[in-house]
């Protein structure tokens, strides 16, 4: 536990000491800002039977940067340590694999979240301005946030995988935006290839991220997604593990 | 401390480390000498568990370095090749992270810090970005992290390379120093170095064990030749055939200095013409400026054990 503590401590810190940490915030929140600003106008203009917290999390502006900002946080995580050759001293150090792989998941992961820390003042700022609700039911916000550190935990783990497989920073960014694209896309499969069959659209919304925010934001917290983004996180940790550890089995 | 047996290590179509046997008891310093890319950096590398061997056993302090490799890892303090250190950090503040990383605690972590800022001379700079340090001193950190933690086991490879003459001095003492209750390998290539500091030297190249005993046995036991300088002015050229028929002579080379010239002569084991000499240069009034009699150094002896096939 001390050395996960440890390792997680000098995660953080050398994602709050670099650069592009701020840059990364500093357009992300302006994206969030304008997404949410873009929400509250539709509503100003039309009737529609969605509340601010849905407005804001189902729309194509808050899609697009929230998957954009994945690679740039998880590019660094392993490939910085490739091209040092500090990956020599951590992995000579005695300390376990698995506290590494889990430590430097917990690093991106935990930035991630701090990334959506502002957004609660922009729900705030709206009910204090307004005085209405800007969700029908405390569940909505529970639950977008919910599906928020799921969604998080799901692509930083791809994010950090991408980065254990290669020693460029740009490769690994590519990989994880492609990978990322990839699934989110899944979810939208039905509208691209005309599929109707009911049996394939209940498997594409079962895995499908678009799908699971309309009802999360909804207050509708389903177990399914839940078990489906713990899972998936965890399998790919594991491989992450595997690749971690296979240099020992280059024999 | 540590045993390896019958240690190999293969990459597609090449043999990087070939059956390697040797010990390195508590207590010893051992020089690791071979030329570059004989296999001293992928031992210790396998040493350290950052590389698995292809077949063969490494145990430190009797844990194998394959199965138990953490335990193993405990007792090691490695500094590897190229120092690789975090940029963005500063001097103690990596000290202290890798101190905590090692396993120290609490109130140690503070305490094993100051020691090895102290032992490593690195006050000065120790709220300095490592980035920001100069070669020299980045060594001294690398140093300073593989003694955080105290421990049995330093595994030093190149730990001099790219120093000026007087670092490389201070981290020779230094290491002679730390000597006392621990072990240490050092691999290098500068081989004064060896002579000063090592009890023990294994000579490796191309993957094998070529020597490994003290340097003074090495000195006195391997069949490297002495060397004789002359210089003279001889007025001829018949100098150099006859001193290359003197007896115990194996090779003559010589190199002209204005009037005088310069003889080198390749000795057999334990000959000494000396007194031929001077009494040929008598006879033929030769203007004898030098004898002199050049012991083998160690670098005979590794040329001798490495040079080979080149």
């Amino acid at each position: 536990m001390h050395t996960f503590l440890t390792l997680l401590g000098r995660e953080l810190r050398s994602y709050f000491y670099s650069p592009i940490a701020y840059v990364v915030i500093f357009f992300f929140l302006l994206a969030s800002g304008f997404n949410f600003n873009t929400g509250i106008r539709f509503l100003n203009r039309t009737d529609a039977e969605v509340t601010v917290v849905e407005a804001a999390f189902n729309t194509v502006l808050f899609w697009f940067p929230f998957i954009l900002i994945f690679p740039l946080i998880t590019m660094r995580t392993y490939c910085d340590e490739f091209r040092m050759g500090t990956f020599e001293t951590l992995t000579t150090a005695p300390v376990q694999d698995s506290h590494v792989v889990l430590a430097k998941f917990a690093g991106a992961f935990l930035f991630y979240c701090a990334l959506w820390i502002p957004s609660f003042s922009y729900f705030a700022a709206f009910q204090w301005i307004s005085g209405k609700q800007a969700a029908l039911a405390a569940g909505a916000y529970g639950g977008s946030y919910l599906l928020l550190a799921l969604l998080g935990m799901f692509y930083c783990s791809i994010g950090c995988l991408a980065s254990a497989l290669t020693t460029e920073q740009i490769n690994a960014a590519v990989m994880t935006f492609v990978a990322i694209f990839a699934a989110f896309l899944g979810g939208l499969s039905p509208f691209i290839f005309n599929i109707t069959s009911p049996a394939s659209r209940d498997l594409i919304s079962y895995v499908s991220a678009i799908d699971h925010m309309a009802d999360f934001s909804r207050g509708l917290i389903d177990s399914r997604p839940v078990v489906w983004y713990l899972s998936m996180t965890s399998l790919i940790l594991f491989i992450n593990l595997q690749v971690f550890q296979h240099r020992k089995w280059k024999a | 401390m540590i045993q390896v047996e019958n240690l190999t290590k293969r990459y597609a179509g090449f043999t990087a480390i070939d059956n390697l046997n040797f010990e390195v008891e508590r207590g010893e310093i051992v020089g690791f000498l071979g030329p570059n890319g004989a296999g001293k950096s992928t031992t210790m590398k396998i040493l350290t568990s950052y590389l698995p061997a292809t077949s063969g056993t490494a145990r430190i302090a009797g844990h194998d370095v394959f199965t138990h490799s953490l335990e193993a890892r405990r007792h090691i303090g490695y500094l590897p090749e190229n120092t690789p250190l975090y940029h963005d950090m500063r001097v103690a503040e990596y000290l202290r992270y890798r101190a905590n990383l090692k396993g120290v605690t609490g109130m140690q972590v503070r305490k094993r810090v100051a020691d090895v800022l102290e032992l490593c001379s690195l006050h000065q700079v120790e709220r300095k970005l490592i980035g920001a340090l100069s070669k020299g001193y980045r060594q001294r950190v690398g140093l300073a992290d593989a003694l955080v933690a105290d421990p049995d086991l330093l595994i030093l490879d190149e730990p001099t390379i790219g120093l000026d003459p007087n670092q490389i001095r201070q981290v020779r003492d230094l290491i002679k120093n730390l000597a006392h209750r621990r072990t240490v390998l050092i691999s290098t290539h500068i081989l004064p170095e060896v002579e000063m500091t090592c009890s023990r030297v294994i000579v490796i190249h191309k993957g094998q064990i070529r020597a490994s005993d003290s340097s003074e046995n090495l000195l006195r036991n391997r069949r490297t030749s002495a060397m004789l300088r002359l210089e003279a002015r001889t007025g001829s050229d018949e100098a150099r055939p006859l001193l290359a028929q003197l007896p115990g002579v194996r090779e003559v080379a010589e190199e002209k200095d204005g009037d005088f010239s310069i003889f080198q002569l390749r000795l057999d084991p334990g000959s000494d013409p000396s007194d031929e000499i001077l009494r040929m240069a008598v006879e033929r009034r030769w203007n004898v400026r030098e004898l002199m009699r050049r012991r083998p150094t160690l670098e005979d002896v590794f040329v001798e054990l490495t040079h080979t096939d080149s």
